[in-house]
């Protein structure tokens, strides 16, 4: 890539400053105050402060709440995940083809991730209310089957799978859709020659050749669904029934804002904080590398 | 025009704008969390006050629900820059009493003379709300939950409309027959669970919640709820609930769409949804809470809703406003309006006389049944309410081991048990702030 060069000195700082200014003030800022609270115990009002150390820390890592959360969140991460990759690939193999309409398809799939979660939220729970929404109401009429999220574990942490994948539908696709099209379709055509057949030549021939995209995007829906899916949990089960879909980074909302208690919330923020730079540093460094077929 | 003198136009009506500011009103803020119907009310009884005087003008902000307008409060103050009143629900009462962060009422009345007579309000909400036999902060929305049911399904199922059950006892033979007649999908439900059908139930049978007197006595209080009257009645529910007797619909609001939408023949709730409740287009009507009768008494129930709170940090000229505004809303004539219009409980009793007089009750007989179940008796040491730190995460504690054992994850004894466990946890950790 070429260097871009510009003549007055101050003018690429001036540019950039904004952004510079915006990241300080609303990441740097917050990320450091808390990480400072995370050492302290505070009464809501400030009027009481306690340096306690890593009592926070230690508390954490001994509460069953906090592990079962942590069971919770890797299984709700991992299916958004395999079932978000796995599902769009499928969609994108579709779409891959000259179908008629196929720009309607494409407009069509694309669309959900246009829709903020905590929105896409808003509309399952009104499509999926045991006590008011449409679905629950045509199941239990039709197959006598009571879908209730309030009270049944399970099918609170399955809408929320539902409606986490369905909305990162577009951006998976549209990834794969990229991806697949810069496959020559020569290389294809070759194994179809050779006598194999359509699934064995998807199998053997494209997908290999598809791993950088996947791997981006395994890691970008593990991010997604463990720091971006707040809205959505607050929006249907808010972390219930009982805590059954309290994700981490739900949790860290509950304990500091609902509960009020700002260390304990503060040193959850720090865990998480650590764990999304680590995702991040991890992908950077795999893609520096040239992935071997 | 020469140069000079544009600048003397320019100076002169700076000066008069200047002095039209100066001459503008005390600005204070009222965050509230009232949405909708109500929030429309509050903003009308603003205005009353605002239009009745020119020195000062209340502004009313809604800032989410309780627990969300509390920590925006808690920042704002942090920050140097809190509302001047704010509207916090009952739990909060013990957050906001040792924060040092407001001025008592009782304090700001007497500084700024005014003129309020405190033994004016119902004996229940002072039980619940007086510290030190002072009142910290104005109480403004009051209910208790009262018993709502559906006129319709009752026909339906050969019940008589106009008999509504008294007793727990005639609640579930009530519900067996809406069942058998296949009149709705489930007996009755219920808003706000542990509010209900643990803090008043318990209240409206002489029961304690949790030891010290309900935590009034100290913040080393612990909850007696896995056990007893509690763990009796619990696992009465939970039984129901298998039958579909009972039907658990979720926290706060949550359950509502049940009973609404015709599933359910009763719901225990609010006496504040009234005017929902006429606005729904239901055949409702309503009743006191159940109870079970001997050998338990008939006490009281508890008054939930929110209390106005003044912040630390205002000029007195702002606090003088403060006064004027919290006076004119305790004022029967304000008080009764504020009940006609919503169906929270008129707190005065010249408030209750006054709608006496004018024959309201005789108009709304359901109107005067949260007030009757609040005045039943005078408030014991445990039926005043309850005083626990940490109140808002006790209650999620207990509503989420309720989802487990109405979700039949576990059984009511392990399940309450867990909760006492973890909810005593709550208050220890509170109770260490502050010694």
């Amino acid at each position: 890539m070429s260097q871009v060069t510009f003549k007055n000195k101050w003018l690429p700082y001036l540019l950039v400053l904004p952004q510079i200014v915006i990241t300080v003030v609303f990441v740097f800022w917050p990320a450091f105050t808390s990480l400072r609270m995370a050492f302290y115990r505070t009464s809501p009002f400030g009027d009481r402060v306690f340096f306690v150390g890593w009592q926070n820390f230690q508390r954490l890592l001994q509460s069953r709440e906090y592990l079962a959360s942590l069971r919770i969140t890797l299984f709700f991460a991992g299916c958004v995940t395999f079932f978000g990759v796995v599902i769009s690939l499928g969609i994108a193999l579709l779409l891959n083809q000259s179908l008629r309409g196929l720009p309607f398809y494409r407009t069509a799939i694309l669309w959900p991730y246009g829709i903020a979660l905590p929105v896409a939220g808003i509309l399952w729970m009104f499509l999926f209310h045991p006590n008011f929404g449409l679905i629950p109401y045509w199941l239990r009429g039709i197959i006598d089957f009571d879908f209730d999220w309030i009270l049944n574990a399970d099918a609170a942490m399955l809408i929320i799978i539902v409606t986490a994948v369905w909305t990162n539908l577009g951006y998976n696709v549209a990834f794969f859709l990229a991806g697949l099209q810069s496959i020559p379709g020569s290389l294809v055509e070759a194994a179809l020659v050779d006598g194999a057949t359509s699934f064995k030549a998807v199998r053997h021939v494209t997908i290999p050749l598809l791993w950088p995209t996947t791997f981006f995007l395994i890691v970008m829906n593990l991010i997604y669904a463990l720091f971006n899916t707040f809205g959505l949990v607050d929006a249907i089960t808010k972390g219930g029934p009982g805590r059954a879909t309290e994700i981490l980074i739900y949790k860290a909302y509950n304990d500091g804002i609902i509960s009020l208690n700002l260390g304990s919330s503060a040193a959850q923020s720090v865990i998480l904080m650590i764990t999304a730079i680590l995702l991040t540093v991890f992908q950077f460094r795999f893609m520096e590398r040239k992935v071997s077929y | 025009m020469s140069a000079k003198k544009l600048v003397v136009v320019f100076v002169l009506a700076a000066l008069l704008a200047g002095s039209g500011l100066a001459s503008a009103r005390v600005q204070i803020d009222f965050w509230m969390s009232m949405s909708g119907q109500l929030g429309e009310t509050v903003e009308a009884l603003v205005q009353k006050f605002n239009e009745s005087q020119d020195e000062y003008e209340v502004r009313a902000f809604f800032r989410g629900a309780y627990a969300e307008s509390m920590t925006a409060a808690i920042a704002a103050y942090r920050a140097g820059n809190p509302p001047h009143i704010l509207q916090v629900y009952e739990v909060g009462t013990v957050t906001m009493l040792l924060s040092g962060a407001v001025y008592p009422v009782y304090q700001l009345m007497e500084d700024y003379g005014m003129d309020i007579n405190w033994d004016d309000f119902i004996p229940a909400v002072l039980g619940y709300y007086l510290h030190d036999g002072k009142l910290y902060s104005l109480p403004f929305n009051s209910s208790t939950p009262i018993l709502y049911y559906n006129k319709d399904i009752f026909a339906a199922a050969g019940l008589d409309p106009e008999r509504p059950p008294q007793t727990w006892q005639e609640l579930e033979e009530v519900s067996r027959k809406v069942l058998e007649a296949g009149a709705a999908r489930y007996g009755f439900t219920t808003g706000w669970p542990c509010g209900y059908l643990l803090e008043n139930t318990l209240a409206w049978h002489g029961v304690p919640f949790a030891t010290l007197n309900n935590g009034f006595d100290g913040l080393e209080a612990e909850l007696l709820l896995n056990e007893g009257f509690a763990l009796e009645h619990m696992e009465r529910l939970a039984k129901w609930h298998e039958e579909d007797i009972f039907r658990y619909g979720g926290r706060g609001d949550a359950a509502n769409w049940i009973f609404l939408g015709g599933d359910a023949a009763m719901m225990i709730h609010s006496s504040a949804l009234i005017g929902t409740m006429k606005q729904s287009g239901l055949n409702w009507g309503a009743t006191y809470l159940p109870h079970y009768g001997d050998p338990y008494p008939k006490t009281n129930t508890i008054v939930g809703g929110a209390t106005l709170w003044v912040m630390k940090g205002h000029s007195p000229e702002e606090y003088r406003g403060v006064a004027e505004f919290l006076k004119f809303v305790s004022q029967p004539e304000q008080q009764a309006w504020w009940h006609q219009q919503t169906g929270y409980v008129p707190i005065s009793i010249p408030a209750s006389e006054l709608l006496e007089a004018q024959g309201h009750f005789e108009r709304e007989p359901y109107q005067k049944i949260a007030i009757e179940q609040l005045n039943w008796s005078e408030p014991t040491p445990i039926t005043r309410g309850i005083r626990l730190g940490n109140f808002l995460e006790v209650r999620n504690v207990i509503e989420g081991e309720m989802e487990n054992i109405f979700g039949g994850r576990t059984s009511v004894k392990e399940g309450m048990d867990n909760a006492v466990q973890k909810g005593n946890e709550l208050l220890k950790e509170f109770a260490e702030m502050y010694q």
